[in-house]
């Protein structure tokens, strides 16, 4: 599967790891939230990348405190219709200030990029390379937002009042 | 009403064009069917047991005469010459194709009309009172504000897949008539001591298999923190809701098993965290919507019309439909229309396409070009100079509109139920009928007064039967189909959930039931004024039922 910053593919150089497998040598790694707090104490001192991986049920506030620790966080989709993890992404994003990679992975279609991209990720597994094109033309196949939301497009509740769009009326 | 800028027709037209490729990709076989589900159903594409169902949107129930001309359109092009209108003041067409769905979408944006989140799991069509902007009895016109969370929650990236369904309804009337109540959140206009606009909050309404009325979470919201705070509550829901079992997914679950005050508190506490951000709305954007609802200009009349007046002493059948469709209008000399969609053998909310041009035109010539929705699946002219009502009557009845029924017994809401609906379990339509037929009699049904009966063909509850005066829901048994019957439901204002009075009833023998809940009704009722309803309250549900199966 294919890895897509910003709708381009991308290097993954990072290594999901299972909760019983070893550590990879020198290699970024991606945990569980339960290894994460089984095992912070030595994967902290050991002085590498770490990514945590989320799962759906999984809350922002619970790692709220440990995101200095992360470069990355996964949060997984099980399937299209779990939508928790777009309220997880912008609450890491707005409340918190996480500014690392936020990655979505599991059932993901082209079709939810847009709602994904406006959520604050940045990167999602992809199903194959298609998909690169697939994120640059959706994330803008709707360029008006009636809402704020974390990727600061300007909600048209401001748009419509700025001196600028007067003009352009 | 309110009218697009360049914001909301690029939002139409871009989203129009994004599921036409969509829908090409799934009749081409690029997307499956697991996967092109949850997109078409959020543009209000359902697979029914004949056909593909469309739901198109009618924001709080608003209609211009050109929309509704262009449903007559869709009607006449692409389905079967008629549509059906819902008790979410929507319309639906039953007879659509995927490979035509894009066209109709298309055909939609260019009178600015959608039919994104029509269904799915996310914010649906936002509701409100169909009288607003015309009604004598209310504080501000409910649609400002509705349209504000129209907009707020179309395409809302966080909540797009909620753990269920989500419904919206506004009131701007302490009448209730949009029955915020029974909806996953209510909101009900107030002004404080000050004179600001405010809203109390309610949550966690709903009907379906597990009925129930809404509690209030806060007693009054300054206007400007309205979309804050729905964005709170939305997403308590959104994390906290049950996603293990669909029949226990709605926010009235998660508010039931939680407690409304610790739920309360939940939303509060995220509510603090995002009351002053970017949500917070703008004086300069509720001063803009606000200006699309201005009072229409009417002229200035005296309350009484002599000539209408006269009408009605010699004309009985103008006098009783005017009676009973009529009610009072803001501005005096006014009134406000309810065209029955109940009219004997039709399906109730069904209109054809050529009625539909009917009464776009109608509203152009009596009701400054303006039609709502009820959620009684009628339509309405909202502002009738009464010296024009005998002559919209009689264009009416014409078209076979002029029903005189508006709130009695043969005012019924019914859903589609087994004759197109994949998930019901008894029909509904030929039930509705013969109540009907049962109490044809123009006399007696005005006697009998206000009296709402409400079918649902299973207990998904579409036909609201759960808020019925009189409610039926129909069941199966074994192969065949069964009716139980409640009594007591409302609404409104004083929301109840009906009970169940007793077995259930084989479809031949439901209209021999209510015209026997009818008559104990009349023989107890204390005075002629004395509704169905207040009767039921005032005795108990003892005396109906020891009527009703007595014979049994």
């Amino acid at each position: 599967m294919p890895l897509l910053r910003n709708g381009h593919i991308a290097l993954d150089q990072w290594v999901a790891v299972g909760d019983d497998e070893a550590l990879p040598e020198d290699a970024p790694i991606i945990v569980s939230l339960a290894r994460w707090r089984a095992e912070r104490g030595s994967l902290v001192d050991e002085y590498r990348q770490i990514g945590i991986r989320l799962k759906g049920g999984d809350n922002a506030e619970e790692i709220a405190n440990d995101l200095p620790y992360f470069d990355l966080v996964a949060i997984e989709f099980a399937s299209i219709a779990d939508g928790r993890g777009y309220s997880t992404a912008r609450l890491l994003r707005d409340r918190y200030g996480y500014s690392g990679e936020l990655r979505a992975v599991g059932h993901i279609i082209r079709d939810i990029f847009p709602f994904l991209h406006r959520c604050g990720f940045d990167a999602v597994e992809a199903r194959n390379d298609r998909d690169a094109k697939a994120w640059r033309e959706s994330v803008g196949a709707i360029n008006v937002a009636y809402q704020p939301a974390t990727d600061n497009r300007l909600p048209t509740t401001v748009l419509r009042h700025l001196p600028l769009a007067a003009a352009a009326e | 009403m309110y009218q697009y800028d360049t914001y909301d027709k690029t939002l139409v037209d871009q989203r129009a064009r994004q599921y036409r490729d969509q829908a090409e990709r799934r009749v081409e076989g690029d997307l499956t069917e697991d996967e092109f589900r949850p997109l078409r159903l959020m543009n209000g594409l359902y697979q029914e047991l004949h056909s593909y169902m469309m739901r198109i949107n009618i924001p709080y129930g608003t209609l211009s005469s050109a929309q509704l001309r262009k449903l007559a359109h869709v009607a006449r092009t692409y389905d079967r010459g008629y549509g059906h209108f819902t008790t979410r003041q929507n319309i639906q067409f039953n007879w659509v194709t995927l490979e035509q769905s894009p066209d109709i979408l298309a055909e939609l944006a260019g009178v600015e009309m959608h039919a994104i989140q029509s269904s799915g799991n996310c914010i649906r069509n936002v509701t409100a009172d169909a009288f607003a902007g015309a009604a004598a009895d209310e504080i501000e016109d409910s649609r400002i504000w509705a349209e504000i969370i129209r907009q707020w929650s179309t395409l809302h990236p966080e909540f797009a897949f909620l753990p269920r369904k989500f419904k919206i309804a506004v009131t701007g009337s302490p009448n209730d008539r949009a029955a915020i109540r029974v909806h996953d959140i209510g909101v009900a206009l107030h002004l404080n001591a000050e004179g600001e606009t405010g809203f109390e909050v309610v949550v966690g309404g709903g009907q379906g298999r597990t009925p129930m009325i809404a509690k209030t979470i806060r007693e009054f919201l300054p206007a400007r923190h309205l979309l804050s705070y729905l964005e709170a509550i939305l997403r308590v829901y959104n994390q906290f809701g049950r996603r293990d079992n669909k029949y226990k997914a709605r926010i009235k679950i998660l508010v039931h098993e939680i407690g409304a005050q610790p739920f309360a508190e939940a939303v509060e506490k995220e509510w603090e965290q995002i009351k002053d951000s970017a949500l917070l709305l703008p004086e300069d954007e509720v001063a803009r919507i606000t200006s699309f609802f201005a009072p229409p200009q009417l002229e200035k009349l005296g309350p009484t019309a002599p000539a209408f007046d006269a009408k009605r002493l010699t004309d009985r059948a103008f006098a009783a439909w005017a009676k009973a469709n009529v009610v009072a209008h803001k501005a005096p000399g006014y009134g406000i229309v309810t065209i029955s969609l109940k009219a004997p053998e039709r399906a109730p909310g069904d209109a054809t396409h050529t009625q539909m041009d009917a009464i776009a035109d109608l509203a152009d010539h009596f009701s400054q070009g303006e039609i709502r929705v009820t959620h009684e699946q009628n339509l309405v002219l909202p502002h009738v100079k009464l010296t024009h009502l005998f002559g919209l009557w009689q264009a009416l009845a014409h078209h076979e509109l002029a029903t005189a029924n508006a709130g009695l017994a043969t005012d019924i809401v019914s859903c589609p139920g087994l004759d197109f609906c994949s998930l019901a379990s008894a029909r509904s339509i030929p039930v509705a009928q013969r109540i009907g037929r049962q109490l044809s009699d123009i006399e007696r049904l005005h006697d009998i007064g206000e009296l709402r009966i409400k079918i649902s063909g299973c207990v998904n509850a579409c036909g609201h039967h759960h808020v019925g005066h009189i409610g039926i829901l129909g069941v199966e048994k074994k192969g065949e189909e069964f009716y139980q019957i409640t009594l007591g439901g409302d609404p409104g204002t004083d929301a109840a959930i009906g009970n169940i009075i007793g077995p259930a009833f084989a479809g031949d023998r439901v209209a021999g039931a209510v015209e026997n809940l009818i008559d104990t009704y009349l023989a107890q009722r204390s005075t002629n004024a004395e509704r169905f309803i207040d009767t039921y309250r005032r005795i108990g549900a003892q005396p109906f039922k020891e009527n009703l199966y007595a014979t049994a």
